[in-house]
């Protein structure tokens, strides 16, 4: 006969929140927990105290006051009168255009030469090692000045466009002005023009869509579901019949023409820059702080994208190359269909980290002069309204946000190009 | 018979190879000029290099290293018929500066400090860097260091730095006692409590009446005549230093099974990853005092290596998870099946491989802050890069660029670029280790 | 390893907090040292040599003011802070006073919460323009190219003026006074704006300061002067009465020169009051007697700063004009030493 004993009753003691690691792990978040908590209260209760010792009150109000000061790169409408939140807003326009156009110049130029490093042509390569060590080995800061001293000292002022004798002319049958004060470019003018249509009102984030822009997207992206819906087509027509039609032509026409003929619609024609004055006047500005920030954030980015090029196409094995060559795929199909997916796989999570930090390293235009968030906000503004604390918090939130839009595009690729494993 | 054969009879000499392919001929044909398109590349890289080189030496090589002030090179490249804006460099700033530009403003009868202290560095990292090539009891001077650079850098009493080592003693003695009769958490407790009273109470005294007594003290300096690489430096290898505990313990915290230690430890790395240097430098230097309570005043380099510590944690913190992901799985599980706690499994197992692991990639992040410690000049120290600015308000070399900017960047290249060559050597080092 | 290194981050914090005693004067006293805020550089009013030895005019407020409390010129502690970081730095007690050619404005005194305790330059926003560009007043500047250092007053006033005059220009924001010469040197830039003693200062250090011309348009008030913090007036008093005994000693004629022979006693009172042998002033402000003696003798008198830095011997070459004593014309006038 056997007895069968209940396990002694548990009664909860206090030392188990320490002995029994059921409870434990409890005891440690909410011991963390509450330390966070008083740490913050602290910081808090520090500020509140060190801030009316100094007499101000945090207040975001100074925000909607008129700032007072002007921008030269604005791609909204601003003038000195309007507020410290519409000046906040065209920094951060001037800091996404700068980091757009980084982030497009650095893949180009670091996928070109992660490429040519690995080139078996001596000169070449090596001339690519010293770029890419060069580059990577002195402060990102360093050659932003760089970059702007060399535009400011070596390119011809506007003064020297003058007069009977020119000492500089303007390049490109005349239509391209390079100047120590930036490049001016022809701008494309529409003399039929739809109009803009204004959004927001009279906010500070007021902006304004231009319609003939619009219109042309569209008529190009409808050009181009055509265009793909004829190469499906003719894959089609290749998988069951064996012949493929000859379409090229086709495909091209469905996207031209109907640009070409709402380009000529419209009245499209170019507006060229012209010396009037103390300056050029017409044609699209780019200031050369915009140029020197653009041109040392994307050629010190390009340095670490070569690398990171490199080491991605040198990680597929080369077993996989003979392979293909095995299967009888020629060398440019090979690249495109075997190495080159592969290669991708390890290339982009730190390509995207690049981007990011390209786009932290923009910050850096205050060096120049080039006027982004860290320029308006953090810069002016809270020089002329001694508003630290909100202003530097604000700038603060703001690069934050975009850093996390682009994280969350590098968790989705990634979870994407995820490899099957079994 | 007749002496007649058809066929050889002694062997061919060995000819030389073509002389198209051995040396140079060989060696360009096969390296530079293999294909048109090679040959077209190679002439075009060739040509490039031609047009940087001959617009920069003919610049470079001015005899102007003794001049004294931008008026005197001037007049130097004009005797020599060398006129125009970009004529000549003018090298005598290098000469008047290069110290400055080194050193900062601390002061000369002094030099010997800073200059021990990088060496000491050097001696108390080779047990982690060159691990196979000194005696292994050079790890109890490593341990050491941490208290001698501040000392040596900074100077005062030595007795300050011993009492807070002391604490750790403390701390550490009392963790042994406690865990001992009670439980390791309890110890852990205890003894961290008790390193803290000693700090917060008992050390300022001791170490003030030890220094009345016998005072064992250096002169001391301050923060502020820290300046140009020499403040590069510390700000770039005090914030690594202070950082790795930093960054173990976070990435520990983003491993664990703790929901809200996680979340914590997530959130401020992500933060912090996700703002630029520069704001959180603004942040060191408008808004830190206004955080910490009425009447602290730490100066403004103290203040910078508080926010490029936590700068350099979260990054470290990243480094030291991917040593942790690294490690095979095994491992964890070898340490769990011998019935090691986690601790002791951190301690004993994981963490000794997972941070030889993180090595390179612990330097590249020394590289990336020692780079990044420029920015401190948009908040007005005088970096390499600030001091330039400076120099050039002096009224004698009013109107220098390039000399100093050259100059900058040819001391930061050769810190980086020697580090990152190191860290690739141990990398290779680390890879045949593994397999 | 890791654990060492964490040991030494605690000493570092522990040897670096220090606790900050309630009036501004005791704390200097006590630390023996002054905290003077300049600027990074700017040629004439503060640049630090190759011996790290800090120089100027502006510096030498900061010297007098050292000698008054401490009885020692050297003892000062330069701190060069930014447009930026010069307010955070004064307010967050980091330095003791400014003196970084500073504007007096009413937003600047009641806002931001300081007190400016007198001024030692009058200035006004002016243009430099090269000669060649044939214009000879600011509203001829339709359309140029305008360098302006940023963190200042300079910005608004531009935007005030170009606004009033209805024209247009182009602002290029600039960090430093070394890059905007740089920019303005090359012809990136049109018209160089700031303070036109800066002005004037910088074009001194042209290779060809001829060809440059100043316009004849001053379109802003900037008295520049040291400021303290609100609210600590023992300390505003030392500063504001160290500036004025410069600006008396000139006046009443004590040079570095003569005032060991003066502070022996004169038979003019004020000038006596002044060095100390006569009254208590000294005691009234929480100093020695020969506060204001020490502070003369640092770096001589206002007249003697103001020649040896920026007057018209130095390559900088800035004629007295405003800054005159009020005897000769001038706006630099001291309350009475009483």
């Amino acid at each position: 006969m056997t007895t069968l004993t209940d396990p002694p009753k548990e009664s909860f003691r206090l030392g188990m929140l320490i002995y029994d690691t059921r409870y434990r792990s409890m005891t440690i978040q909410i011991i963390a927990l509450i330390g966070f908590l008083l740490l913050l209260g602290w910081l808090f209760n520090n500020t509140a105290q060190n801030l009316q010792e100094l007499g101000k009150e945090p207040s975001f109000r100074f925000l909607g006051e008129p700032a007072g000061y002007d921008i030269n790169q604005r791609l909204l409408d601003y003038n000195s009168q309007s507020t410290h939140m519409r000046a906040a807003f065209i920094g951060l326009l001037n800091t996404l255009v700068v980091a757009v156009l980084g982030c497009i110049t650095a893949t180009i130029l670091g996928v070109t030469i992660g490429v040519l490093r690995l080139s078996n042509n001596w000169v070449v390569s090596k001339i690519m090692t010293i770029y890419v060590e060069t580059f990577r080995n002195v402060p990102v800061l360093l050659w932003i000045v760089f970059a702007m001293a060399v535009m400011i000292e070596t390119l011809p002022a506007p003064r020297a466009f003058k007069g009977e004798d020119p000492t500089a002319t303007m390049k490109l049958y005349d239509t391209v002005a390079v100047t120590n004060r930036g490049v001016y470019i022809p701008e494309p003018l529409f003399s039929r023009s739809l109009g803009d249509v204004h959004f927001l009102g009279t906010s500070s984030f007021r902006f304004d869509v231009s319609m003939d822009l619009v219109l042309l997207m569209a008529v190009f992206f409808a050009g181009l579901y055509v265009s793909i819906r004829i190469k499906k087509n003719a894959n089609h027509v290749q998988e069951t019949t064996g012949n493929r039609p000859r379409t090229w032509h086709l495909r091209l026409a469905v996207i031209a023409v109907p640009l070409i003929i709402v380009l000529a619609a419209l009245g499209f024609h170019l507006g060229y820059p012209e010396l009037k004055g103390f300056n050029f006047r017409g044609g699209i500005h780019m200031r050369n702080s915009l140029i020197a920030l653009w041109l040392a954030l994307s050629l010190y980015t390009a340095a670490f994208i070569a690398e990171n090029v490199r080491a991605g196409i040198m990680a597929v094995s080369h077993g996989q190359t003979e392979a293909a060559a095995a299967l009888g795929l020629r060398p440019n199909r090979t690249m495109s269909l075997v190495v080159l997916p592969q290669a991708l796989r390890v290339i982009i999570p730190p390509l995207i980290s690049q981007y990011l930090n390209l786009t932290k390293n923009s910050s850096l235009a205050i060096a120049v002069g080039y006027m982004d968030i860290t320029g308006t906000l953090m810069g002016i503004t809270l020089n002329q309204t001694g508003r630290e604390l909100e202003a530097v918090m604000l700038t603060m939130m703001i690069y934050l946000a975009i850093s996390l839009s682009i994280s969350m595009v590098m968790n989705w690729y990634n979870e994407r190009v995820k490899l099957e494993e079994r | 018979m007749s002496d007649v054969s058809f066929v050889r009879t002694d062997m061919l000499s060995e000819q030389e190879p073509p002389a198209s392919s051995v040396g140079v001929i060989g060696w360009m044909r096969s390296n530079l000029f293999s294909s048109w398109g090679n040959s077209i590349l190679s002439l075009a890289s060739m040509a490039f290099l031609y047009l940087i080189l001959s617009a920069i030496l003919p610049w470079a090589i001015s005899p102007t290293w003794g001049a004294t002030s931008l008026a005197e090179c001037r007049e130097i490249l004009h005797g020599l018929g060398r006129e125009g804006h970009l004529s000549g460099a003018c090298w005598g700033v290098i000469r008047d500066r290069w110290v400055q530009l080194f050193m900062g403003f601390y002061p000369s009868e002094f030099y010997w400090r800073p200059i021990l202290t990088f060496i000491l560095l050097f001696v108390a990292l080779a047990p982690v860097l060159f691990a196979d090539k000194v005696p292994a009891k050079l790890i109890w001077f490593s341990a050491l260091y941490p208290f001698l650079m501040p000392w040596l850098l900074w100077g005062g009493s030595l007795w300050v730095p011993l009492a807070v080592l002391a604490g750790f003693v403390i701390g550490f003695l009392v963790h042994g006692v406690v865990s001992k009769k009670m439980s390791g958490l309890a110890g852990l407790i205890a003894g961290l409590v008790a390193a803290v009273v000693w700090w917060m109470f008992l050390a300022g005294i001791v170490s003030g009446a030890l220094t009345s007594i016998i005072p064992l003290a250096l002169e001391s300096v301050e923060s502020r005549k820290f300046g140009g690489l020499l403040l590069s430096l510390t700000i770039g290898v005090v914030a690594i230093g202070f950082s790795l505990p930093i960054g173990v313990v976070l990435a520990l915290g983003r491993q664990s099974d703790l929901l809200i230690v996680r979340a914590l430890c997530v959130g401020f790395i992500e933060f912090i990853r996700g703002v630029p240097l520069i704001t959180l430098l603004f942040v060191a230097s408008t808004l830190l005092n206004i955080f910490m309570p009425p009447g602290t005043n730490f100066d403004i380099i103290m203040r910078v290596i508080m926010m490029a510590t936590l700068f350099s944690a979260a990054y470290m913190a990243e480094v030291i998870r991917g040593g942790l992901a690294a490690l095979p799985t095994g491992q964890y599980e070898g340490a769990d099946s011998l019935g090691l706690n986690y601790w002791q499994a951190q301690r004993l197992i994981i963490m000794p491989q997972a941070l030889k692991i993180s090595i390179p990639g612990i330097v590249s992040t020394f590289i990336g802050l020692f780079k990044d410690t420029t920015l401190v000049s948009v908040i007005g120290l005088l970096d390499p890069l600030g001091l330039s600015n400076a120099i050039r308000a002096d009224a004698a070399w009013n109107g220098i660029v390039w000399e100093l900017y050259g100059f900058i960047a040819l001391m930061f290249w050769v810190f980086c670029f020697s580090m990152s060559r190191y860290s690739m050597y141990l990398e290779r080092k680390l890879q045949t280790g593994h397999r | 390893m890791k654990k060492t290194v964490f040991f030494g981050a605690l000493a570092v914090a522990g040897l670096a907090a220090g606790v900050a005693a309630a009036g501004t004067l005791d704390d200097v006293k006590a630390r023996g040292k002054l905290n003077c805020g300049v600027t990074t550089g700017l040629v004439g009013f503060a640049a630090p040599d190759a011996n790290g030895e800090w120089n100027g005019f502006d510096v030498s407020v900061c010297r007098a003011v050292a000698a008054a409390v401490l009885g020692d010129s050297a003892a000062v502690e330069f701190v060069p802070t930014t447009g930026k970081t010069r307010f955070t730095a004064l307010a967050s007690g980091e330095i003791d006073m400014l003196a970084r050619n500073t504007t007096w404005t009413f937003s600047r005194d009641v806002d931001l919460k300081f007190t400016f305790v007198g001024v030692n330059y009058y200035d006004g926003q002016g243009f430099l323009v090269p000669k060649d560009l044939g214009v000879s007043s600011a509203k001829d500047l339709d359309g140029a190219t305008i360098c302006i250092q940023t963190g200042t007053t300079t910005e608004l006033n531009l935007a005030d003026y170009f606004r009033s005059n209805n024209i247009s220009y182009e602002p290029v924001p600039i960090e430093t006074n070394s890059e905007a010469q740089q920019q303005y040197l090359a012809g990136a830039c049109d018209v160089f704006t700031t303070d036109a003693s800066g002005l004037a200062a910088t074009r001194a250090t042209f290779e060809n300061p001829g060809d440059h011309v100043l316009l004849p348009e001053i379109i802003s008030k900037e008295p520049l002067g040291p400021l303290v913090r609100h609210g600590d007036n023992e300390w505003g008093d030392v500063v504001r009465w160290t500036l004025n005994a410069l600006i008396s000693a000139e006046e009443m004629g004590i040079s570095s020169a003569n005032i060991a022979e003066l502070s022996a006693g004169t038979n003019n009172p004020e000038v006596n009051r002044i060095l100390g042998t006569e009254g208590t002033l000294g005691e009234m402000l929480g100093l020695d007697a020969g506060w204001a003696k020490n502070a003369i003798a640092a770096g001589g008198n206002y007249g003697e700063i103001f020649a040896k830095n920026i007057g018209e011997d130095t390559p900088i070459g800035l004629a007295r004009g405003l800054n005159a004593q009020w005897t000769n014309g001038g706006l630099i006038y001291s309350p009475p030493f009483r």
